[in-house]
């Protein structure tokens, strides 16, 4: 079997009384698109959370290129190749368009104090790709962060162009794995369409491979190799959408227990 | 008929009660301005010489204005409201005479109880300064009929056509500036032969403009204003929409141009306003270092004085042939690389404890950074090397080469500080737009996304510290040779705090806001232990400046001079609705995806 590119092994996070994730494996195949799901309050997000670094694990290990990155910090996993959006749009509201994908490129890049105060040769070249691959990543988007977009600042854009720019916010850290975070809530039917294009493309055309918690059935079922159900901090089912589908223990986390297995 | 009587009852009903607590207002804040003894000191300065003081300019302002806020309205886009008569105008008498009757009251009071063991200002000379030195009856029938006047003449503004209401008021400000920058005019002018005539003309006895000369100045800027009202709006407007080369082109050739000016102006200055402007140079490389660290980074440092006072107390300690501990007796740019040094070191150390902080607990602790540092180069314990209360004296001259600059001679200060001023503005003005400036303004806006986005925010923050340390170490440099001798006490809390007020007052992460800001604050007002221009606002100058501070957060929270950046931030609503415009257009159609 070729490497996992993330591998995790019986991670746990809790807080206080609240256990939100239980001893949990889970694997991420190089060029898989996973979708994560599970009902509110499934660990979802903490799960997202403890893989990028913002909270560290209370137990397990977090393999990812076979390096256990568990404990560092959340700049040195994107370093690392990880990237991530958010479930409640976190964008850098007041820089532009542009510059909230040129900063993203912060870890790729080297450019010192010198650099910049002097100008050097090495500062402007790495300058121009900076924008350049800004300019790139926000083109994914076709023509929605283009032209005078770029100089926009990122709280005028509506709420889906948003979404679309963190996701290129995050593309432009240069990351081998990349997790989206509910990237269809609050968009229309037909931008829920335009987006699940867009992740098979993520993988297609860019070579990322996509973990994705999603509430949209429809966008789990058009996109994902592989799906992994949690509920209550736990994996509960895995595979693909057709078999988890039928799984019993999902349909009951999602719709509770049948009326004749019910309270005894 | 019946629409008529509505609207005038609607309208008295306004003027009474808008009118009466307006002027309760107004007349507050006269008697307040008395008490604390600012009217009568104000009272020593001309604006125009002999008929107006300072003190009677700002007590007609405070009717002046109550009667234009009386009548004012909220004017609203797209909402019509009643245009502006002359119920108006009564409804700013009436704020006046009632702003008046409260200042009469006073001085009835005061002149029936004597408290002034209590209110050590209301002293006689107050009295006759209400009563315009013409006894009671006078006094109050005066400050009655003034308060309605001056009222009325407030209200009736807003009946002027724009043109003419703007025009007159950038008279009535010209006029006060003409008259405030005396000093620095006097001493342009005293180079050439007909100065002592023009002085004659332009500037009365006991300071101020002539009659004539204000005359002159009013009716000159009137019509300029009128002329080219808007020109100056619109050149900004236009500098704005540039493309980005050529904005950056625009901008450092009016840098350029500011620059020449500072390199020319102290060589006719006299030594009083050059010994102001080195103030503002100080107070300017600390501002555009703090700059970095509360503008960009977003990092609140209230303790920013310890910096300053390590750049001190290095080149001190480094030069002084009686410093006490050690005194290698360096020359001061030998002692350059030990402070930069020294400064980054502070700069890690005041930067590595708070790292996990934000917002008020971090300006708490970097506030108490600030006193400790000062306490510390007080105490005992380093007096073997700083020399305690009595700190270190004899710091020599800036030497370069064959040139001593010496630290009593302003011009030649003010020289040494230009120069550092413009490396420190140039450094910051270049991070500003690097990959670290970038990740400073990421951080400001969302620390958790940026370290999520590959920011290091330990070594940001930390960069942040040790670039702001170093410029401010810089100023405290060469504080330490123009004033010749260091003590603690130099280093008060009050410096940090100015520093600050005087980065939200010019426009917070803004070069040219900080240097106007410096120059407004210090400059004009005064600095921590010095005068300013106007000599007469010091002793009100915490006052004043708590004034300005909440009239701008009120008013004009991003600045004199804002960045674009700190503009849209504070302004999002209307920015929003313009980009919202700009993309109908654009696009020819409403964005579908709402």
């Amino acid at each position: 079997m070729a490497e996992r590119l993330l591998d995790i092994r019986g991670l746990s996070k809790g807080f206080g009384g609240l256990q939100a994730l239980r001893n949990l494996d889970f694997h991420v195949e190089e060029g898989e698109i996973v979708s994560v799901i599970g009902p509110n309050g499934a660990g979802k997000t903490t799960f997202f959370n403890t893989i990028t670094g913002l909270y560290p694990p209370d137990e397990g290990e977090i393999l990812f290129e076979g390096n256990d990155i568990a404990g560092l910090e959340p700049s040195d996993i994107t370093e690392r190749g990880i990237a991530r959006t958010f479930q409640n749009v976190r964008l850098f509201p007041n820089m532009t368009v542009l510059e909230n994908v040129m900063v993203a490129q912060h870890c790729r890049t080297r450019a010192g104090v010198f650099g910049a105060i002097f100008r050097t040769k090495a500062f402007q070249r790495e300058e121009k790709e900076i924008r350049e691959l800004g300019k790139d990543v926000l083109g994914f988007f076709g023509t929605r962060l283009t032209g005078y977009r770029f100089e926009q600042p990122a709280f005028v854009l509506s709420y889906a162009n948003r979404r679309r720019l963190e996701i290129a916010r995050a593309m432009a850290t240069q990351p081998r794995l990349l997790l989206l975070d509910e990237p269809t809530a609050g968009m229309n039917p037909r931008e829920t369409i335009e987006l699940t294009e867009l992740i098979g493309k993520l993988r297609s055309e860019r070579g990322f491979t996509v973990v994705v918690i999603e509430h949209d059935m429809k966008v789990v079922r058009n996109v994902s190799d592989r799906v992994v159900v949690l509920d209550h901090g736990v994996q509960i089912a895995s595979g693909t959408y057709d078999e988890v589908a039928s799984d019993e223990n999902v349909i009951e986390a999602y719709l509770g227990r049948p009326a004749e297995r019910g309270t005894p | 008929m019946t629409a008529v009587a509505s609207r005038s009852s609607r309208a008295a009903v306004r003027v009474d009660r808008r009118g009466v607590i307006t002027g309760l207002g107004a007349g507050g804040v006269a008697v307040f301005l008395g008490m604390i003894g600012m009217l009568v000191a104000f009272d020593g300065r001309n604006v125009i010489d002999p008929i107006l003081s300072l003190g009677y300019a700002v007590l007609i302002g405070v009717f002046v204005v109550a009667g234009h806020r009386a009548a004012a309205r909220e004017e609203l886009e797209g909402v019509e409201f009643e245009p502006y008569g002359p119920y108006d105008v009564v409804s700013g008498a009436v704020a006046g005479i009632v702003g008046g009757a409260v200042v009469g009251g006073f001085i009835l009071l005061i002149e029936a109880f004597d408290v002034r063991e209590v209110f050590t200002n209301v002293s006689p000379a107050l009295v006759d300064f209400l009563t315009l030195d013409s006894g009671l009856a006078v006094g109050l029938i005066a400050m009655a009929l003034g308060g309605a006047v001056f009222g009325a003449v407030g209200a009736a503004t807003h009946l002027l056509p724009a043109r003419v209401k703007d025009s007159a008021i950038s008279a009535v400000i010209w006029i006060f500036i003409i008259g405030f920058i005396e000093l620095v005019i006097v001493d342009i002018v005293e180079s050439f032969k007909f100065a002592d005539f023009f002085e004659d003309f332009v500037y009365g006895d006991r300071r101020g403009l002539t009659v004539p000369a204000a005359l002159l100045v009013g009716a000159g800027v009137f019509l300029l204003t009128w002329r080219f009202r808007g020109r100056v709006v619109a050149f900004r407007a236009r500098i704005q929409v540039m493309p980005e080369e050529q904005r950056r082109k625009t901008g450092v050739v009016i840098a350029l141009v500011l620059i020449a000016l500072g390199a020319i102006l102290p060589a006719v200055l006299g030594t009083f306003v050059n010994e102001l402007l080195t103030i503002v140079g100080l107070f300017l490389l600390m501002g555009l270092g703090l700059n970095i660290v509360v503008g960009l980074a977003g990092i609140l440092d209230l303790g920013y004085v310890a910096f300053f006072a390590v750049g001190a107390y290095t080149t001190a300690v480094l030069t002084s042939p009686l410093s006490p501990a050690f005194s290698p007796e360096l020359t001061w740019f030998a002692a350059l690389p030990f402070v930069i040094v020294f400064a980054a070191m502070a700069g890690v150390l005041v930067g590595t404890p708070v790292l996990r902080m934000r917002g008020d607990y971090l300006a708490i602790v970097t506030l108490g950074f600030g006193e400790i540092a000062r306490i510390l180069f007080l105490s005992d314990w380093f007096k073997g090397i700083f020399g305690g209360a009595q700190g270190i004296i004899q710091i020599p001259s800036v030497e370069i080469g064959p040139l001593t600059i010496k630290g009593t001679d302003p011009q030649q200060v003010f020289y040494l500080l230009l120069f550092f001023v413009v490396i420190v503005a140039y450094v910051s003005w270049r991070l500003q737009d690097s990959r670290i400036g970038r990740a400073w303004i990421a951080m400001r806006e969302d620390e958790q996304v940026a370290e999520a986005m590959g920011v290091n925010t330990v070594t940001a923050k930390l960069l942040a510290f040790v670039i702001g340390a170093i410029m401010a170490s810089f100023g405290g440099a060469i504080f330490a040779a123009k004033i010749g001798s260091i003590f603690p006490n130099s280093f008060q809390f009050l410096v940090s705090i100015i520093v600050l007020v005087l980065i939200i007052v010019g426009g917070m992460g803004s070069i040219p806001g900080v240097a106007v800001g410096a120059f407004v604050l210090v400059g004009v007002l005064g600095g921590p232990t010095s005068p300013g221009l106007l000599r007469e606002f010091a002793e009100f100058k915490l006052l004043i400046y708590g004034t300005l501070l909440v009239y701008m957060m009120l008013k004009r929270p991003e600045g004199l001079l804002p960045s674009a950046r700190r503009t849209r931030e504070l302004h999002q609503e209307e920015y929003l609705q313009d980009a919202w415009i700009d993309a109908q257009e654009k696009e020819g159609h409403p964005e579908e995806d709402g």
